[in-house]
Order: structure tokens, then C-alpha cells, then sequence
């Protein structure tokens, strides 16, 4: 007898709980050959509304944990990401057409990078904070601080490493990320969210909404509680990019401006990624003559 | 704010002299109300609470909203200061919008009703609460005391508490001489009389029964609200509550001709459970409950979400907390 498909619906992730869109949408996602794949949720404004809600309720207690720590959450990820392997891969397969061993490529840097993130977590103070020499009777130093809740356009290409790549050196600092993922591939993010949500990440640290990156993209950027936005899910848009950096320029927000066109994943990153979404604290306290 | 003479028995209210006559009568009269269907008065208040309020309907309840608040605070480290950045914060909610009206009143422990009163003059009233507020246990003359001097500082509306373990033993009377007093107390020399709004701690209760016969108490006693909670109970004011206190206002007037007003505080904090409750004043009560004379939202936090969904309307883009003040 033939068994029954078991459907799977796709949902956000919002808080550390996966609930349905608010609008009720949702929409098919095909694999690289036109072939339907799954239903992922579309998520609305009011989605962006909530899960910015959530990363603000997150990012007192995410950022005041020590770096160590978060380190050693960030280890955690990569480590049950490990574990789910062959999920990814199959998601990475579908997603973006690649072979089997393209795809298990993409897992390995993508677990790599994770890695890479965790290991900079309590190092990154060290390289860019400063006891600073200055002319008087003061210690003066500098420490990076997040800066609060990034919003992260998501690459549109790199579903896996893309993904994993421009959210990692968000939170590994302490800031909070509202992520909307890569709208024709949004399986992979899906998974990751998954793991997120059994790996030690508090909820709403990382919030994962599927979606249109144009149309919920303006919303994320207007939003005066989110503090930075990462616009590089419309690389290839040079238009709607620059309409984001205006609409961010309403409260200020630090913005990590969209590429011409997707960089090479595979690089290794550099610091650039984690310093555009900190704050430099700089202290001056009196030593005496 | 209406106004009436302070002890003149209001005339619709005559025919319940008898049922105030004696403990036993009261009792029975209480007793003898209809009992309330909880299951159905949960589910009447969630379906309520489905309506889609829009565009033009939600920016016109977010402003009465606003104007319906009672700004509240009542804590043990309030200090007069605090105060009066409350009391200014009321006068203008949102200080860069000149079109964002103000809030109701501003509720505050009688001590500090000077404090406020200061700052607001007679722009927006001030409410004290009163009568050994939260607990409401202490002596008689120490509760008419604190009314009078609450009174005397110049408050204009004054927020009680019943007895409620003398309600929960069935001295029915005994709290209904105990709202008449106080309500004697809030006379002033000219003879107004400050505005009584008669707290049920309705977290106290127990029963949906117990609220429709606090509310007909209260009423029959002459209060001119009547109040969920003091806010330092949980539960507070929920909507299933706020719908039997809204029912027995609806039906009290209709029997009496006296219209009174009500007040759910506590746990009301966003702007989506504020509209809630104004849908249910509407579908419940009629839109005559509708105003700030006759309905009030208890409440700190709930300000500042109005606000912040208010400033979505008017500029289409998101707020956040930072913009608007803490208290």
C-alpha cells in the first residue's frame, strides 16, 4: 500500500516559537527545476512588527550575557546543525540546484563559519577595543557594545551559507537580528531556525520570518526600534536599496549597505561583518597626576 | 464632568429604599439577582474581542482611548517628582503632536494630590485613591479620613475599596453604609462633591455572581463608577468582568434612569486590548457609555502603546519605546 505524504507546513520563527503568518499567507516554493517543494508562510508587516517586539525583549538579556557565553551558544548552533546534516543538505540539494557534494560543501562551510563566529565572540573586544594614550591624568579606554536589534535582509542566492554567514556576526556580538530569509529558498533558513530553536539560543535573539525581502524590506528599515539593517538581500537592486538607506535614515540606523551583486560566500569574511553592527564605548576615568 | 448634590436621594433610586432598608432585604434583593452564565460571558467577551477596528474607526478609538485613561500610579516609591512628570506627561501624552489630546485624569495616593493638582490645575482631573487603598482594611473613621483629606487636598475624583471580606461574608450592609459614608466624605463645603468610583477588587471576587452584586450594591449605595481593581491583585480587570459590570450599568440605568460609569484597571496594556474593551462599552452598554464621563481605562503602560499606535497611523512607519517617556 502507498503511504501518504506527510506535508509539512512551514512556519515563522518569532520569539522562540513557530507561528503561522499573521496575515494567514503563504506561498509555494519550488526547488531549482520549477518543481513544487513545500509551502512556506509569507509573512506580513505585522510579522515584522511582532518579531522586532520579540528581539527587543531579547537583546537585554542576550547582550548582558558574557562573550564567552555567547560563544559557546554559537558553538552550540553549529553543533546540532552538525547533527542535521543531511536535512541541510537535501534543503541546499532542492534549493539551489546543486549536486550532492556541491551541496555538502555548502553544509561544511556553513558549520565552518559558525565556528569561525564563535571562536571571535569573547577576541573580537581584544582586537578592536583600545587602551587609548591620551594627554591628562586618565585611563582612557574603548569596548565594543552591540549596537540592538539589526534587522537582516537575508542574501537571495546563498540560501545556506548566505544565511548563516550575515546572521552569525550579528548575534555573536550581542545584538538581536530579525531575519527575513532568502525568498525563492527559504527551506534552509527554515531548518536553521529549527536548530535554532533546540540549540541554547534564548527566543527572540534570532527571528526568522519567510518572505518577499522588497516588501517587508521598507517596513524593517522604517521601524524606529530596530537600530541597524543589513541590506544584503536586495544586492542586484540598486533602487530599492537606496530607498531602504533613506527610510533608515529616520532614526539613525547603522546601515551595511547591499553589494553590487552577492559576494563569494566561500572568502573568509573578516572582521568588517561583526564592527559594522557594534558601538565603540569609549571611557575615561580619572587616574590621579 | 457632571455634577450633583451631594445627599439628595436621586430620584429613580427611591423605589430601592426598602431593599437598603436592612441586611436581610439587601441580601435578598442581591440574592435575587439573575445569575450570570459564565461560559456564556466568557464567550460573548472573546467573541467580542474579534471585531477588526481600521484605518479611520481605529484612529478615532486610539484618541478616545487615549482620553479615557486614567494615568496611574500608585506606588509605595512615588516621589513628587515622579509625579509631576506624570501630571505633565498627562496634560500632553505626546509632546511633539499638538493634535494628541489629553488623558482623562491622573491617579495618584491622596498625599500627593497637591503635588499633581499643581501641575494640572483644572485642564485634566485628578483621582486619589483612597480608604486605606489596596487592602481596605483599617477602621472606619482612619478610611473617611483619608477620603476627607484626599478631598480637602483637591482631588476631583476619589477612588475607593470595598470591604471585601465584609461582601465575601455576606454584611452586604455593612458595605453599603461604608460607600454612603465615604460617598458623604467627597462633599466639599460648596457643596459638590468629588466624583466616587468604588473599587470591587474583582480578583477577589470569585464569582461573575459576586460582581453583578458588588456592581448593584455600589450603585444602589450612589457611586458614580464603579471599578474593576485596585491593580495589586491578580487577576485584574478582564473583559468577561468588565461585560457583567457594563451589563448591570446598562440595566441599572434602565430600572433607575441613573446612568453610571466604569472603569476596568489593571492589566489592560495595549492599544489591541483597549479597542477590545471600547467595542464591548459599544455592543454591551451603547455608545453613550462612550466618553470619558462614563468610561475610563485604569492604566500606566497602556499610554504609551496607544501612543506609539497612534504615531503609526499619523507617520506609517513603526515606533518604539524609546521615543516616548517611561512614566
Amino acid at each position: 500500500m502507498a503511504r501518504i505524504d506527510v506535508r509539512k507546513t512551514y512556519k515563522l520563527y518569532i520569539g522562540g516559537a513557530f507561528p503561522r503568518s499573521e496575515s494567514g499567507h503563504s506561498y509555494e516554493v519550488t526547488d531549482s527545476k520549477g518543481k513544487f517543494v513545500a509551502n512556506a508562510a509569507l509573512a506580513s508587516r505585522k510579522d515584522v512588527r511582532d518579531a522586532v517586539v520579540a528581539a527587543r525583549k531579547a537583546f537585554g538579556p542576550w547582550s548582558s550575557r558574557t562573550a564567552y557565553n555567547r560563544g559557546q551558544v554559537v558553538y552550540r548552533i553549529a553543533e546540532v546543525m552538525e547533527d542535521r546534516r543531511p536535512q541541510f543538505e537535501e534543503a541546499v540539494r532542492q534549493s539551489e540546484g546543486a549536486s550532492a557534494s556541491a551541496a555538502r560543501g555548502q553544509v561544511d562551510a556553513a558549520v565552518d563559519r559558525l565556528v569561525w563566529y564563535a571562536g571571535w565572540a569573547d577576541k573580537l573586544a581584544q582586537v578592536v577595543g583600545n587602551a587609548n594614550p591620551v594627554a591628562g591624568p586618565f585611563f582612557n579606554h574603548t569596548a565594543p557594545e552591540p549596537t540592538g536589534v539589526v534587522g537582516v535582509l537575508a542574501p537571495q542566492q546563498s540560501s545556506l551559507l548566505g544565511l548563516v554567514s550575515v546572521v552569525a556576526p550579528v548575534v555573536v556580538t550581542g545584538n538581536s537580528a530579525v531575519v527575513v530569509s532568502s525568498f525563492e529558498r527559504p527551506l534552509p533558513a527554515v531548518t536553521f531556525s529549527e536548530v535554532l530553536a533546540t540549540s541554547d539560543v534564548p527566543g527572540g535573539v534570532v527571528n526568522i520570518l519567510t518572505g518577499d525581502a522588497a516588501a517587508l524590506g521598507p517596513w524593517l528599515a522604517a521601524h524606529m526600534d530596530v537600530n541597524a539593517i543589513d541590506l544584503c538581500g536586495v544586492a542586484g537592486s540598486p533602487e530599492l536599496a537606496t530607498s531602504l538607506e533613506v527610510a533608515a535614515a529616520d532614526n539613525l540606523k547603522r546601515v551595511r549597505r547591499a553589494p553590487d551583486a552577492e559576494p563569494d560566500w566561500a572568502a573568509e569574511p573578516g572582521l568588517g561583518t561583526m564592527t559594522d553592527f557594534i558601538e565603540s564605548k569609549t571611557v575615561w576615568h580619572p587616574i590621579g597626576t | 464632568m457632571p455634577t450633583s448634590a451631594t445627599t439628595d436621594p436621586v430620584p429613580g433610586l427611591a423605589a430601592y429604599s426598602e431593599v437598603t432598608a436592612s441586611d436581610a432585604s439587601l441580601r435578598r434583593f442581591l440574592h435575587g439577582l439573575p445569575g450570570v452564565d459564565q461560559v456564556g460571558a466568557e464567550a460573548r467577551a472573546a467573541g467580542l474581542g474579534t471585531r477588526s477596528i481600521k484605518t479611520t474607526a481605529k484612529a478615532w478609538a486610539l484618541d478616545l482611548a487615549i482620553r479615557m485613561v486614567d494615568l496611574t500610579t500608585l506606588e509605595g516609591q512615588d516621589t513628587p517628582g515622579k509625579v509631576r512628570a506624570l501630571a505633565n506627561k498627562a496634560l500632553r501624552p505626546d509632546p511633539s503632536d499638538p493634535s494628541c489630546p489629553s488623558v482623562a485624569a491622573v491617579c495618584v495616593y491622596g498625599d500627593l494630590v497637591g503635588e499633581v493638582k499643581a501641575v494640572l490645575g483644572d485642564q485634566v482631573n485628578v483621582a486619589a485613591v483612597a480608604t486605606a487603598f489596596p487592602s481596605g482594611r483599617a477602621s472606619m473613621d482612619i478610611k473617611l479620613a483619608d477620603t476627607r483629606d484626599a478631598v480637602a487636598n483637591g482631588a476631583d475624583e476619589i477612588d475607593m475599596v470595598i470591604d471585601r471580606g465584609a461582601f465575601l461574608a455576606g454584611r452586604y450592609l455593612q458595605v453599603f453604609d461604608e460607600i454612603v459614608a465615604t460617598r458623604e466624605a467627597c462633599a466639599r463645603p460648596d457643596g459638590s462633591h468629588a466624583h466616587l468610583k468604588v473599587i470591587f477588587e474583582t480578583g477577589e471576587l470569585q464569582t461573575y455572581d459576586n460582581v453583578r452584586r458588588a456592581s448593584w450594591l455600589a450603585m444602589l449605595a450612589g457611586a458614580d463608577f464603579i471599578k474593576t481593581s485596585t491593580g495589586k491583585v491578580q487577576p485584574a480587570a478582564t473583559l468577561p468582568v468588565t461585560l457583567v459590570m457594563l451589563e448591570a450599568v446598562r440595566d441599572f440605568r434602565e430600572a433607575t434612569g441613573v446612568q453610571v460609569g466604569v472603569k476596568p484597571a489593571g492589566g489592560i496594556r495595549t492599544a489591541k486590548d483597549a479597542i477590545k474593551y471600547l467595542v464591548m462599552v459599544n455592543e454591551v452598554a451603547g455608545d453613550d457609555w462612550l466618553d470619558p464621563d462614563w468610561f475610563r481605562f485604569g492604566a500606566s503602560t497602556l499610554l504609551n502603546d496607544l501612543l506609539m499606535q497612534r504615531t503609526k497611523l499619523t507617520t506609517g512607519r513603526y515606533s518604539g519605546p524609546d521615543y516616548f517617556t517611561l512614566d
